[in-house]
């Protein structure tokens, strides 16, 4: 292939030069130019091999469809690997990589591979090295250990695997009318549709509008220019650059926008890419069709291209591919490209596979000196790493028999056209098949989703034009706009018909004729997988790997189920076609994550103490989305130091805790109690007014849901908290519960969990510090405020609070709240006062140590498995009432004695620790899933030692004097523990009670 | 993505939503025995074509929602408040606009 620059025409700018860079060499090319026109400018010819058998592969395609010029660009963190070439814009200082060779494209010594590529057939990774089965188990032992090495040969480019220097980004949009395709066909709808009033938005994957027309000779150029100008002047929207990759339910589209992959370096001010969700109420596809290859011996080999990709190189990036060229059509779409490629000097000669060829085309090669042969095909190309000539065959009544070989440096195929009908396939439409154009068509699809051009098989430019003008006013007419709507042209436009040709092969002639390029599938791997009984196109296509790789199909599935077709015997549409999804074009993981990423992962939750906190000592950690104090390290202290001085301090004096995180919710109405009552296990109906009481709520089918307390504050008022882990659940089934089951309750529920700010007061001295910080200390007494009761006051200055003598520390505590634009005036009174009598501030680590030794259950604990029964609270299920998950709690499994029940834990040896997550097994029996499990574990102040809670089969009592084991098979260590009673700290709870 | 027109906030993506259940499960009497609760709870039908579905519009009016859904197309045909006084009071508002 003898490829060079033409003096004049096509659509780049001379006086432009960009220099970039491949594999390291210095090259040139024009503004206007894709990586792949530049090089073919260049006279590079292989740039890259391919997957399997690391033959040499140069450009096949101008488009989206390309399967040989696959190349990384960029390099370290920017590098990113299979990028087709010829999409790529050209830009200042790009630097290109070939792929898969070593120690470069033009040498590579993986091509060894291929002298043995009659054992790499379909399946053969997984026959060969699947190994004897007595000494890798199931079988699969063998090939994992091989496919490590089985994985360096074979491959594509290589991802970094530093992060992603680039940013990205997430943008919405809306529209009466999506069009997809910026070709005469979108063009024309999208002009038509906004013309009746609709709000437009059209979206083209090139970076120029025009689609075919851009391939065309510059005579085109002034439809082209009128068409764009049509629809700028009507108020399309237009995005460029813009690939429509998915195409969703109810009008949903999404949309990549390379904003920024033909800039070079980084920019400070755009994103690289951004990602688009457009929501749209109806939408045209005028996606166009991509041109088929013809199975036959050596077509990968660089120098053969599509025939389309030889005329848009020459129209639009002023190059001549090549100085003898053949041309082997089966169709009459390349006789024009034949002539103007003769035109722009090069000896062109046209073979055709039809047995007839219709006078208006020879009339076309009329004047010229291309020859014409007709009954003539492909057979086999000639030249190692590149074309030197081609054997072709002639048909005769047995079939192909051999023709003869003329020399050439470029063959350009045209086997027929396949509309783009994939964006169609991810909404769940199968195609069919159009015997007549020989190629799958869109179905009838409902009123929203319409093709319009050559997506429908529609041939020649100026049907193509009335076709997007029939479907944009068809559409206008759905939307309640009236318009002229012309009669829709019909699927076709060529004045001959098609000849499918799938495979040409003599009888007697071994050849490597691709299928699927990007994979190396063969025509010989389909009828391999036919033969070993690979007959439905599903497996065909995961056994041969036929269409999985980066181009999803679009070169090889036609020829792919032909092949399959003939081998069964069978019509193309009895075989059926494969399921296209999305994306249509690779998508970069980047572009979905848009800014969604380190901090801005997932939103994050603050309390209004929250500076506070920090300022005081705080280290943070999440809770959920909240970010919650962990600990308040004192000088050098790290975080078990810190934790159990906490622990400590809150049992001897008194410790303040930020809880704001706790869900709250308000309650009221005059049926609030009565729902309250059917929600919670424990009986309501008789709470007193001024008095709190901790709850259980059932799921329906009897699983603990949550606990929390309930405060009571008038005869229609209640404030209600949850766990910070279930606050949003309890909120959706108290909403669910009144608006779907019981629609008779007058009761209204509202999440106040941002209103009020929260914090624990805890410990032998927290009423004498709480009562400090009020304006009416009496309230406090243990008269007034005895153990569970509630109460609203102020704190000194005036600030509205609500308090309730409530533990969860287990010892004399309350939980005090302020609207949350006071809690940092109520930490900064708590604390004034707290100091003064020598507490100290606590976090999550020290409130879990004081819980678990006191065997209070949490998240951890209710986990959608355990039954109320099995956490130990049992006696909270009233026998005398009915609420939600009573019945369903008393299933035979759920109510077995051997089922596992909460327990606490100490180790035999009282110097050892353990950890949570750890398997409890029987003493003799450390294997298997065990008899139950570890869900937290502390260092207790209290008791000096290590002790954790966990479920254990039959409870504490089953296994009196019995030793368990904590198995941790991860970390090796097997500890001795003996299961006591959960309640390991003051079991009687006299201390709450002070 | 599906589309969801929530009666009280407009056409919404749906992922402002929670699916909830089958909306044509009426939950027996709190104090029903476990074979009522048994067949309401885990007891489905596996529908082809239109169904009744509750969803929650968590992340906006925070409504359920009784959606009629084709599972075989996603083709929403109706979209209803579950609670009935606020159907009720949707139909209403509707029909005045209409009058004026």
């Amino acid at each position: 292939m003898k490829s060079r620059r033409l003096e004049q025409g096509g659509r780049i700018d001379r006086t432009k030069p960009i220099g970039f860079a491949w594999d390291g060499k210095s090259l040139n090319g024009y503004q206007g130019d894709t990586l792949a026109s530049a090089l073919m400018a260049s006279g590079q010819q292989i740039l890259g091999r391919s997957f399997k058998y690391h033959r040499p592969r140069g450009i096949m395609s101008a488009g989206v469809e390309e399967s040989g010029a696959l190349v990384t660009i960029g390099k370290d963190s920017g590098a990113e690997p299979n990028i087709k070439a010829t999409t790529q814009e050209l830009f200042e200082g790009l630097e290109g990589f070939g792929q898969n060779a070593w120690p470069s494209v033009r040498y590579d010594l993986g091509a060894f591979n291929s002298l043995f590529s009659r054992f790499f057939a379909a399946g053969f990774y997984y026959k060969t090295f699947m190994g004897p089965k007595a000494l890798f188990g199931r079988g699969t032992g063998f090939w994992m250990f091989c496919e490590r090495l089985i994985r360096q040969a074979a491959g594509m480019g290589k991802a970094s695997r530093e992060p992603d220097p680039d940013c990205y980004d997430h943008a919405h949009a809306h529209c009466d009318v999506l069009v997809v395709g910026g070709g005469p066909a979108g063009l024309s709808a999208a002009t038509t549709a906004a013309r009746a009033g609709l709000d437009v938005l059209l979206v083209e994957q090139d970076f120029e509008l025009g689609g075919d027309l851009l391939n065309q000779p510059e005579s085109a150029n002034r439809q082209r220019k009128k068409l764009i100008a049509d629809a700028q002047g009507q108020g399309v929207r237009v995005m460029t650059r813009t690939t429509a990759f998915g195409l969703y339910d109810h009008g949903v589209a999404g949309l990549v926008e390379r904003v920024g992959d033909h800039l070079p370096g980084i920019s400070q001010n755009l994103p690289r890419q951004r990602f688009w969700i457009v929501r749209s109420s109806h939408i045209i596809l005028a996606t166009g069709a991509i041109e088929r290859q013809i199975a036959f011996g050596n077509n990968d080999r660089p120098g053969v291209m599509t025939a389309s990709a030889g005329r848009s190189y020459l129209n639009r990036f002023g190059i001549l591919p090549g100085e003898r060229i053949v041309i082997a059509t089966n169709n009459d779409s390349a006789y024009q490209t034949a002539t103007e490629l003769e035109d722009a000097g090069a000896v062109v000669s046209l073979i055709d596979a039809r047995e007839n060829v219709d006078s208006e085309l020879i009339g076309l090669l009329g004047g010229s000196n291309i020859s014409l042969r007709i009954r003539a095909a492909p057979l086999s190309v000639k030249g190692m790493r590149c074309i030197k000539a081609l054997e072709y065959t002639t048909a005769t009544s047995q079939g192909w028999e051999h023709g003869g070989v003329e020399d050439c440096d470029l063959l350009l195929v045209s086997g027929g056209w396949s509309p783009v009908v994939n964006l169609l396939s991810h909404l769940g439409y199968k195609p069919v098949w159009n015997r007549e154009q020989a190629c799958f068509v869109a179905p009838e699809t409902d009123s929203t989703v319409f093709m319009a051009g050559s997506s429908a098989a529609i041939w020649n430019h100026e049907d193509c034009l009335i076709s997007g003008q029939s479907v944009g006013a068809g559409v206008s007419k759905l939307l309640g706009c009236s318009v002229r709507q012309k009669k829709a042209p019909k699927a076709g436009g060529w004045v001959g018909p098609i000849k499918p040709v799938y495979e040409v092969a003599v009888k007697g002639r071994q050849l490597k004729s691709l299928v699927d390029p990007q994979h190396d599938v063969t025509t010989d791997d389909i009828r391999l997988a036919h033969r070993e009984g690979f007959v439905s196109v599903e497996h065909l296509k995961r056994y041969t790997t036929l269409g999985m790789a980066t181009d999803g199909g679009k070169v090889g599935n036609v020829i792919g189920l032909a092949l399959m077709a003939e081998a069964l015997g069978k019509d193309i549409p009895d075989v059926g076609t494969t399921t296209f999804r999305p994306p249509y074009t690779p998508v970069s993981i980047g572009a979905l994550r848009g800014r969604n990423v380190g901090e801005h992962f997932r939103p994050l939750r603050r309390t209004p103490m929250h500076d506070w906190n920090l300022e005081h000592g705080a280290t943070m950690t999440m809770a959920g989305l909240w970010h919650r104090p962990w600990y308040f390290a004192q000088q050098d202290e790290g975080i078990e130091q810190a934790y159990i001085r906490e622990a400590a301090t809150v049992r001897e004096t008194v410790g303040l805790c930020d809880v704001t995180s706790l869900g709250k919710i308000a309650i009221q109405g005059p049926d609030a109690t009565e729902f309250l009552n059917r929600v919670y296990t424990n009986p309501f109906a008789k709470l007193p007014i001024g008095k709190a009481r901790y709850g259980i709520m059932l799921r329906d089918d009897g699983i603990v849901m949550d606990d929390g307390t309930t405060w009571r504050f008038s005869e229609t008022e209640y404030f209600m908290t949850t766990t910070t882990a279930h606050a949003a659940k309890v909120m959706a089934w108290l909403e669910e519960l009144l608006q779907t089951r019981w629609q008779d309750l007058k009761v209204h529920v509202a999440s106040v969990s941002e209103q009020w700010a929260g914090c624990a007061v805890a410990g032998p001295k927290s009423r004498e510090v709480l009562m400090a910080s009020l304006d009416n200390e009496d309230v406090l007494s243990n008269e007034n405020l005895p153990f569970m009761g509630v109460v609203e006051t102020q704190m000194v200055g005036g600030i509205p609070c609500r308090i309730a003598r409530i533990s969860f520390s287990g010892e004399l505590a309350y939980e005090v709240y302020v609207p949350s634009d006071y809690g940092v005036s109520m930490m900064g009174l708590l604390w004034g006062q707290a100091k003064i009598v020598g507490g100290c501030l606590y976090g999550l680590e020290a409130l879990g140590a004081l819980r678990i030794e006191k065997g209070h259950v949490t998240g951890a604990e209710l986990d959608g498995r355990v039954t109320i029964e099995d956490a130990g609270l049992g006696k909270m299920a009233s026998p005398n009432k009915s609420y939600i998950g009573k019945s369903l709690k008393n299933r035979p499994e759920l109510v077995r004695e051997d089922r596992p029940r909460l327990v606490g834990i100490k180790p035999k040896d009282r110097s050892k620790t353990f950890h949570a997550g750890a398997i409890l097994c029987k003493q003799d029996q450390v294997s298997g899933m065990g008899e139950g499990w570890v869900t937290a574990v502390t260092h207790s102040p209290a008791l000096g030692h290590w002790i954790g809670l966990g479920f254990i089969a039959g409870g504490h009592e089953a296994w009196k004097d019995t030793t368990a084991i904590v198995a941790d098979p991860l970390r090796k260590e097997d500890v001795a523990v003996e299961i006591v009673s959960p309640h390991m700290f003051d079991p009687t709870g006299e201390r709450m009670h002070v | 993505m599906l589309r969801i027109a929530c009666p009280f906030c407009g056409l919404r993506d749906h992922s402002e939503f929670a699916y909830g259940g089958d909306a044509t499960v009426v939950y027996p009497a709190l104090d029903a025995g476990e074979d009522a609760w048994h067949d309401a709870v885990f007891m489905r039908e596996n529908v082809r074509g239109v169904q009744l579905e509750t969803w929650h519009h968590v992340n906006g009016c925070r409504m359920w929602l009784i959606v009629e859904r084709d599972t075989l197309t996603h083709e929403i045909v109706s979209v209803r408040p579950a609670h009935p006084e606020w159907a009720n009071a949707i139909t209403t508002e509707t029909s005045l606009k209409g009058d004026t």
